[in-house]
């Protein structure tokens, strides 16, 4: 009988929840919606442990280096090949059997034939788009195929496989490697960057907070009808235990409804987050999958928090039979447990300050809850906030009047219903700050002076130095070429000691990288004053026997070419060189350098780019290509860097703006529904003449107030955040003024729509109508 | 027929409907300053609307209101809001004091609503307030105070502005006898000793009693007693 | 209550033999007092003395000799004037008010005016009353609340019949 009874009860409840005539449906309507964004972030919060696994996997199954071995019919030479395009990363590997048993990467049917490519869906797409034109001029290949998922970590990976010839005669420097399978054979996988997975755990705490602030809202939506409505039932005989029951139910219905649009939610969002590249990760969408454990949970939690929220909200209410009672008055707020919240929150994160760049791991416990500690703490502050600064306001307009006295009869509902709004600012602007100072410290601390050259290439022993200086002298966008020779000397033939770079090249370009005193061709000279070069004052002594490229155990035989410390040898001062560090060592002028040392120099190009040409560096890139596909010239620049970033923090911006178009969307509601209810009251408002424009501005006060202080609150406590975040992570603290005054201004549009968006009603409900008793 | 003269506030041939439903067809009024007139009927005869009309709340379809001899219709509605800040003072039967102001400030009102400070505009309220014998619950709000006492506060409210016309509409609905008697002698009173008339619609006699005669409404048709016979 | 203004206003629907009017009268309004036939005819010779009525025919034949008889014009101008008179407010005068509401919807008068002179009637009274208890002492106030409510029940009921006069017209014109 028991569970008949409760079943009917809670039955009733959700009855109630669907028929309310159309404003039930819309509450209804808003809190499924509210409940199911929460369950599909939760859903896909789930299934990220997952999908990381799944990367990890693939990550895996295509590596090659544990597999190095001996030449045979079952090895494949492997070069990896890496450029960018436009700041996004294109791998590729050059592959070139040795047999008839190579084995064949995954996600390959075949192995493409030299002048032939298989390409990622990525990839492809970009190569066959306009905007993928120059990156097609370095990648010419006949395009023969595309990669399969299994030899793809993610979907937006900008992947390829080409085929190649003669790559055996690079095996020595380092670019090519001979193996005879793919796959990792220890379990050895890579560790996530902990400041990714820092962001990761951030995003998701920052977004379901406030949808959880929201649930526990949007669950009291409609409360003050729903009292009206149980106080009827209790005069036609329910009990008091009934009438939870059945507020219950309603709660219930509404929870029920939002776990199924959750899971459409959830469906949709993981197509999306296919196409979707956060930190140049992409999922997925099959890789998105929650453990069914997990699943269960949230199916069984939301729908209980909900229930629990409701009986909390019932819990110092007394329904009565002819109308609901509040038991005594709330007692007054206080600060001092509220603010134990937040500080809780940045004790339990305080500890890992600065465990961003050692690689070290953040306890994804202590974060959560950290985090989770102190937004909670912007929702206990704010009422006791709204309640204290609220009774402070003085005298007005009577607008101002109005509201504040309204505020001040129940502050509790307008702080509630800011919360949500609170809590997502504060989430943002510290989520805002953090990637914005990941983002500088990944674009901008390069430490190279790149007014002055923008990019190196090392030319292969193939490719003379001259010609490779010519082809980029004719490329356009290439403002200048200062081309070296570089090469090591030690003080012995093998395993030297003591040793130091040379640099060969004209006296101009010698000049670019040391203070010379004077220089014709023939001088050779000795730098001091280079950081961390103490041997080249040790063996600058003329007529000393040096050798280039000396042999080192262990490794392969070096040339251990003999050159002689000349008589005129003179001194040049240290500068910072083109590539932004001291230059050290030897220079020489080419007449001073023997043609027997040649071969053990090898070739470097700086080039300094014309910024006014918007793809200089592009075109660079692709002669480089051109002149050696296996080489890639180094970036000295990191200006192009940060799109990838803009593209994050727009969706994060986008995504809180959703949360808080939603929480407007239901400040909306409840403040139609306060305006339905105070009809009479407005009618006899005009009666006496009250201006449309007074009763219109005390309804933007009244909004405005609690939002003002609620996004006041949420700016602290944001900055707080994002500043621990950041300390977290090891960036450069910096205030992101931006997005901070780009997420109050949501806050106050949000507020201002709201405004907007009830006078109409507002305007209708002026009507003497409402006088009307009949 | 033309309104009698010397009349303060004086309508014709009203017209108004909601849709289909007639609530006025060609209803007539007339009041002199300090006259005090019942207007009554059964439910549903348009004595509202006719009131609302008159107090330039609703815009009639057809029909003249003149007051001081200014046509209302010819005013905007910032206009009559004006007047009605001004000139006119309302009692409804409920929901007319704002809950979460204090007595006193909810009689400040109409006086702040005209520009008044408000220190000075809780002032006069305040002596309001005593006439009424209400001045004791001037800190209270609303939701503290029994039905007759808000209803005297309300009436406080409606003369704080020394109007020339106080509507009031059922302004014992919800009273008791004796605080509905009590509340009537105060305001006729009160209206009696600044000269203002009084435009009371009701369904009780001896609230009307109270009135110096009754126009009766029906069926959107009015009827004033005093000259019939 | 007046007999004679009453059997007058039935006769104006058509003329009647005396029998005839006291059976009308006594299905009308004499439910608990039905009206002596001596009444009817010695009400009957005053009109017709008073020239308000006429006789219209006499039948003979077996039994008492029967007179039918017919209102005059001046029967018809009683009648009005006495239904647009309103009664004097005194206690327990709705059997008369109602015979006049009733008649005048027989007649095919206008009964809501008939209500409503009424109450301009009794309200005029109330304010005398009114004025008086604001004056007087407490005893007065007494006195006089006892009166306003006696008027005010009347006017109750008055205001009752006048919601139920479509209801009333279709039951007294059945």
């Amino acid at each position: 009988m028991k569970a008949g009874q409760w079943v009917r009860d809670l039955g009733m409840g959700a009855r109630f929840a669907v028929t309310g005539g159309r404003e039930g449906w819309v509450r209804a309507l808003l809190t499924a919606v509210g409940v199911g964004l929460g369950v599909a972030l939760l859903l896909l919060t789930t299934s990220i442990p997952n999908a990381l696994a799944a990367r990890d996997e693939r990550s895996a199954a295509g590596s090659s280096l544990s597999h190095q071995a001996p030449k045979g019919d079952d090895t494949l030479l492997v070069a990896d090949v890496y450029t960018e395009f436009r700041g996004e990363t294109v791998q590729g590997s050059a592959l070139e059997p040795e047999g008839p048993r190579a084995p064949l990467p995954p996600g390959l049917r075949r192995f493409p034939a030299q002048g032939e490519m298989v390409v990622s869906p990525a990839l492809k797409e970009l190569l066959l788009s306009d905007s993928g034109k120059l990156l097609r001029e370095r990648l010419p290949d006949r395009i023969v195929g595309t990669i399969g998922d299994s030899g793809l970590i993610g979907p937006a990976d900008l992947t390829f496989f080409r085929g190649a010839d003669g790559l055996a005669s690079r095996l020595d420097g380092g670019t090519v490697i001979r193996i005879d399978g793919f796959g990792e054979r220890a379990g050895q996988s890579d560790a996530w960057d902990p400041v990714l997975i820092l962001l990761v755990m951030v995003v998701f705490v920052v977004l379901l907070m406030p949808v959880a602030v929201f649930i526990a809202a949007a669950v009291r939506f409609g409360g003050e009808r729903r009292d009206r409505r149980l106080a009827a039932l209790r005069l036609v005989g329910a009990d008091s235990r009934m009438t939870r029951r059945i507020a219950a139910g309603e709660a219930l219905a509404g929870a029920v409804l939002g776990l199924v649009l959750g899971a459409g939610f959830f469906l949709l969002g993981r197509q999306a987050a296919g196409s979707v590249e956060v930190f140049r990760v992409s999922v997925f969408p099959n890789d998105l999958q929650p453990s069914p454990v997990l699943v269960l949970l949230v199916a069984v939690a939301v729908p209980a928090a909900a229930v629990l929220v409701t009986l909390f909200a019932l819990r110092g209410v007394v329904i009565e039979p002819l109308g609901v009672v509040r038991t005594a008055r709330p007692a007054r707020r206080r600060l001092w447990w509220r603010l134990l919240l937040p500080l809780a929150g940045l004790a339990l994160l305080y500890p890992m300050i600065g465990q961003g760049n050692d690689g070290g791991d953040f306890n994804a416990y202590l974060v959560v809850g950290g985090v989770m500690l102190l937004l909670i703490g912007v929702t206990a502050l704010l009422p006791w906030a709204v309640e204290t600064v609220v009774a402070r306001l003085g005298s007005g307009g009577v607008a101002w009047q109005l509201a504040v006295r309204r505020l001040q009869l129940s502050s509790g509902t307008a702080a509630r219903m800011v919360n949500g709004i609170a809590v997502a600012v504060a989430g943002s602007i510290a989520l805002q700050m953090l990637f914005a100072g990941v983002d500088s410290d990944y674009t901008s601390d390069t430490g190279y002076d790149v007014s002055r050259a923008q990019m190196q290439m090392s030319l292969p022993a193939e490719v003379p130095l001259a010609s490779a200086t010519d082809r980029f002298r004719r490329t356009e966008g290439v403002r200048a070429v200062y081309p070296f020779s570089e090469g090591y000397v030690g003080e012995r033939r093998t395993d030297p000691e003591r040793g130091t770079s040379v640099l060969a090249g004209s006296c101009a370009e010698l000049r670019e990288m040391a203070r010379l005193p004077s220089c014709h061709d023939g001088d050779v000279f000795a730098v001091r004053g280079a950081e961390y070069d103490t041997d080249t004052p040790k063996l600058a002594v003329p007529g000393r026997k040096l050798y280039f490229d000396p042999t080192y155990e262990g490794d392969t035989k070096g040339r251990e070419i003999p050159w002689t410390v000349p008589d005129g040898i003179r001194a040049a001062q240290a500068r910072i060189g083109l590539t932004g560090w001291h230059q050290g060592g030897f220079l020489i002028t080419p007449g001073a350098l023997p043609d027997a040392a040649a071969p053990a120099l090898t070739g470097q190009i700086y080039l300094k780019l014309d910024p006014s040409v918007p793809d200089a560096w592009e075109l660079a890139l692709n002669t480089a290509a051109a002149l050696d596909p296996l080489t890639a010239p180094m970036e000295l620049s990191a200006t192009e860097r940060n799109d990838r970033f803009d593209a994050i923090r727009t969706g994060l911006f986008v995504g809180a703006t959703c949360v808080l178009a939603l929480i407007g969307a239901s400040l909306l509601i409840s403040q139609l529904e306060q305006l339905r209810e105070r009809r009479k009251l407005l009618s006899a408002l005009v009666a006496f003449g009250t201006r449309r424009r007074t009763l219109s501005l005390s309804l933007l006060w009244q909004t405005a107030i609690p939002v003002a202080l609620g996004l006041l609150l949420a700016s602290v406590v944001g900055l707080a955040l994002g500043i621990v975040l950041m300390r977290m992570a090891d960036t450069t603290v910096r205030v992101d003024w931006t997005s901070l005054l780009s997420m109050t201004g949501v806050g106050a549009a949000v507020v201002l729509a709201v405004t907007l968006l009830s006078l109409p009603p507002l305007l209708r409900l002026m009507r003497p109508d409402g006088l009307r008793t009949e | 027929m033309t309104a009698p003269a010397g009349s303060l506030l004086a309508a014709e041939e009203l017209r108004k409907a909601y849709g289909p439903t007639v609530a006025l067809d060609g209803a007539a009024f007339s009041i002199h300053p300090g006259e005090v007139v019942a207007v009554m009927g059964p439910s549903g005869s348009g004595k509202s609307t006719l009131l609302h009309c008159l107090a330039g709340i609703v815009t009639p379809d057809s029909g003249s209101i003149t007051y001081h001899g200014r046509e209302l219709a010819g005013m905007s509605d910032a206009q009559r809001s004006a007047l009605r800040r001004s000139e006119f003072g309302f009692v409804f039967q409920f929901g007319q004091l704002v809950p979460e102001l204090t007595c006193v400030e909810n009689v400040a009102l109409p006086l702040r609503l005209n520009g008044r400070p408000r220190k000075e505009a809780e002032r006069s309220a305040l002596s309001w307030m005593e006439r009424l014998e209400v001045d004791d619950l001037a800190k209270k709000r609303p939701g503290e105070v029994s039905g007759g006492q808000g209803q005297r506060v309300a009436v406080a409210r409606a003369l704080v502005t020394n109007p020339r016309v106080l509507f009031a509409d059922e302004p014992t609905g919800a009273l008791d006898s004796l605080n509905g008697e009590r509340v009537m002698e105060l305001l006729t009173d009160a209206a009696r000793s600044t000269n203002a008339a009084v435009v009371l619609v009701t369904h009780e006699a001896r609230v009307a009693a109270y009135s110096d005669r009754e126009v009766v409404v029906r069926d959107g048709k009015s009827r004033d007693m005093e000259r019939v016979v | 209550m007046s007999i004679g203004h009453t059997l007058l206003g039935l006769l104006e629907s058509g003329p009647r033999h005396g029998y005839d009017l006291k059976r009308a009268f006594d299905e009308k309004f004499g439910h608990d007092r039905p009206l002596h036939y001596g009444q009817v005819y010695s009400t009957m010779s005053r009109l017709l003395k008073n020239g308000l009525v006429e006789v219209d025919g006499i039948e003979s034949g077996g039994g008492p000799e029967r007179k039918r008889y017919a209102i005059t014009d001046a029967g018809i101008t009683d009648v009005a004037r006495w239904l647009a008179t309103p009664e004097k407010p005194e206690p327990y005068l709705q059997s008369t008010l109602y015979t006049k509401v009733v008649l005048a919807l027989l007649t095919g008068r206008d009964a809501d005016g008939i209500l409503d002179t009424q109450r301009s009637e009794h309200l005029r009274s109330m304010r005398v009353l009114t004025d008086r208890k604001r004056k007087g002492d407490l005893a007065d106030q007494l006195i006089c609340d006892h009166a306003l409510f006696h008027l005010e029940a009347d006017l109750r009921w008055l205001e009752l019949t006048a919601a139920r006069l479509d209801k009333l017209r279709e039951a007294v014109t059945r």
